[in-house]
Parts: structure tokens; sequence; C-alpha cells
């Protein structure tokens, strides 16, 4: 054991190459081995627009959390949220790749994020919404990402081995992120007047938001069950209202996904052909 | 301002301990402050453990853990510096005795 630096032992057994640079070694890549040939009686254009829509949720909630940076109430909480934008980021890259071998045109995962427009993207809009405090952050959070969870433990068995791939690197990921959007909703709610009062307030906000996740793909069972246990743990009502019109899914949007975009794609179109 | 730094202030600090894919015993990475052990999990969590470094995680209060202190350095651990004959080097080692 080298104790003289924590993270000398800690990447000890990993003697070759640069690889100590970089404390953690021994990363895997989700598809290795994979096929990606898509099988016989796959709907090419279904499993593409799949792949685009779960891909845009990603992308938008990535860039939201990636707000947070530098402005969240405490530091260890700035990084949780970063890492969570970031395995987001991950699965959206993937998905859009997947996206470009099977749709047809062969793009690669940068012209969907950043060479197409608002109308084009299908993200459901509680993604959308801007931060708002810290409750909301956790209160979208929670629904999100159980509503993806759901979704993505489906996807586990996708005809496409690719997809189900992702899927099931996917869900590892989701299970941390629902559980520490579960800790913060239950800590506020159980928390201080004040601390309640705005966790109550998030999830009124999240509430007319729910009925579009479902249409998108129904999983009202297993997120109201998840709800249900976490309200009650925090004290807080169920989160209810009367649901909106209209569909991310469907290209309705909300005035605030333009915007967001446009911040995200500036620099990619200021010089298109930057390499970094 | 005053008012987050005194809450802040209010939240114990944590020893953190990862245990490396490979290692053997728990290593001593760092510290940091959480309201509740189960935070300070978490928090270990995003912060040591997010370059793939760890397959375990300890946190305890630091206040918890009794360590010797620089005055007690000579009593404690000067009078071992002479004790050579504590080293087990005055024994022949057979050639066939492996890991040793």
């Amino acid at each position: 054991m080298s104790d003289d630096h924590v993270y000398l032992s800690l990447a000890e057994g990993h003697e070759s190459g640069d690889e100590r640079w970089a404390f953690g070694t021994g990363f895997e890549d989700p598809l290795y081995g994979v096929d990606t040939a898509v099988p016989d009686g796959v709907d090419t254009a279904e499993l593409a627009a799949s792949c685009l829509a779960l891909g845009d949720d990603a992308l938008v909630s990535t860039q939201r959390l990636a707000e947070w940076t530098t402005r969240a109430p405490e530091l260890e909480e700035e990084v949780a949220l970063a890492n969570i934008g970031l395995d987001l980021l991950g699965q959206a890259r993937l998905l859009y790749a997947r996206c470009g071998q099977v749709d047809g045109t062969g793009r690669g995962e940068d012209a969907y994020a950043y060479f197409r427009d608002a109308e084009d993207f299908r993200p459901v809009r509680l993604a959308e919404l801007p931060n708002g405090d810290f409750a909301f952050c956790v209160a979208r959070l929670l629904v999100l990402s159980s509503w993806r969870l759901a979704h993505f433990h489906h996807l586990t068995a996708s005809p496409d081995p690719v997809l189900a791939a992702i899927a099931a690197k996917g869900v590892k990921e989701l299970t941390y992120h629902r559980q520490y959007a579960a800790e913060w909703v239950v800590r506020l709610g159980d928390g201080t007047e004040e601390s309640h009062r705005r966790m109550r307030a998030a999830l009124e906000q999240v509430g007319p938001y729910l009925d579009e996740l479902f249409t998108a793909y129904d999983a009202q069972e297993e997120v109201a069950a998840v709800l249900r246990q976490v309200t009650q743990a925090a004290g807080l009502p169920f989160p209810a209202g009367q649901s909106l019109p209209g569909a991310g899914r469907d290209g309705d949007h909300t005035e605030h996904l333009a915007l967001l975009l446009a911040e995200l794609q500036s620099v990619a179109r200021a010089h298109p052909e930057a390499t970094w | 301002m005053s008012t987050t730094q005194h809450q802040r202030d209010d939240w114990p600090l944590y020893e953190v301990f990862v245990r490396g894919k490979r290692g053997l015993n728990h290593v001593h990475v760092g510290s940091l402050h959480a309201a509740d052990d189960r935070m300070a999990l978490t928090h270990a969590r995003d912060l040591y453990t997010r370059r793939n470094e760890g397959v375990s995680i300890w946190a305890v209060r630091s206040e918890h853990i009794a360590a010797s202190t620089r005055d007690e350095k000579d009593p404690f651990f000067a009078p071992s510096a002479d004790k050579v004959y504590r080293h087990p080097t005055f024994y022949d080692i057979p050639d066939d005795v492996p890991h040793i």
C-alpha cells in the first residue's frame, strides 16, 4: 500500500500507462460487445423517435441542472446536481448516437443537440421549466427520475439491444437520482415551517405536468407509489392539480425551451467546426 | 450571508474513508459537512467517489475520532525509534518460503 498519497493507494494495481492520472480507473463502455445492427421486425422510425425524445428530456434536464453550478445552497449539493446532470448528459449522448444510426440520416450526437431548433425538440415540458428554488429542483427531479426510471426498467427488455443496454446503464443512475431527490423532499417537507411551505409550493407547481408524463409513457402506478411514500414521510400533500393541455412530445413547448436552447447552442453555432 | 454561514457552521464535520476497488482497507480521503449521517454518505459519494475511486464508504463524525496530539509525539512515538530488536530482521528466512 502507498499510504503516502490517498489516491495513489486507491489507484494501486493500475500501473500501466496514464490511467493513474485519472484517479478512478476501470471505466466501462456501456455498449461494449453490444451488436449495433437493428434486429428484424423493429420499426426504425419508432425507435428513432423514442431515442430522440428520451435524449431531449435528458439534455434539457442536464442544462437546467448545470445552471445550479455556482448557485446551489451548498457546495456538496452543487457537485451532486452537476453529477446528476452529467449522468443524464451521458444518456443523451448515447440516445442521440443511436438515433443517428437508425433514422437513416447518419447524424452524430452534436447534430441533434446543437443544430436543431426548438420546434424539432420533443422534451416533456416539466423538464423545460426554469429552475426556481431548490425545493422545485428536487420536486421536479423526484418526479422526472421516478418516471424515467420506470420507463428505463421497461426498456431494458427492448428488442433493440443498444437501447436495452443504454436503459440498463441508466437504471442504476436514475435510482440514485430518485433517492437523492426523495431524501431532500423528506428533509425539507419535514423541516422548518419555511422549508415545508416551499416544498409544498414546489409540489403544487409540478402537479399539473404529471399527466403529460403518463401520456408519453404510462408509469402512473410506479410514480404515484413513489410520490405517496415520499410525501407521506415528508408530511406533504400528494401533488395534484388541473393538468395542462398539450404535450412536449407533440411539439407543444413552454416559452422557456427556446431560451434554454439559445444558450446551450450558442457556442457550437458560432464555431460550427470547432473541436475541443 | 451571516445567517447562512451560521447554519453552515452548525452542520457537523465528518471524516470520509473510501475503500478502492482493489484496496484491502478503507483510506481517509477527506472531510465534509453534513446535517446527518445519511447526508454525509451521499455527500461523500458525490464528492469523493465520482471518478470511480471506491466501492465502500465510511463516514464518521470527526468529534468521534480519538486522536493523539502533537504534544504526545515524544512519549508516544520516540521510544520505539531505537528498539531495532522489535523488527523481525534477525531471522534467517529459508529460500523456499514465499511472500516474505
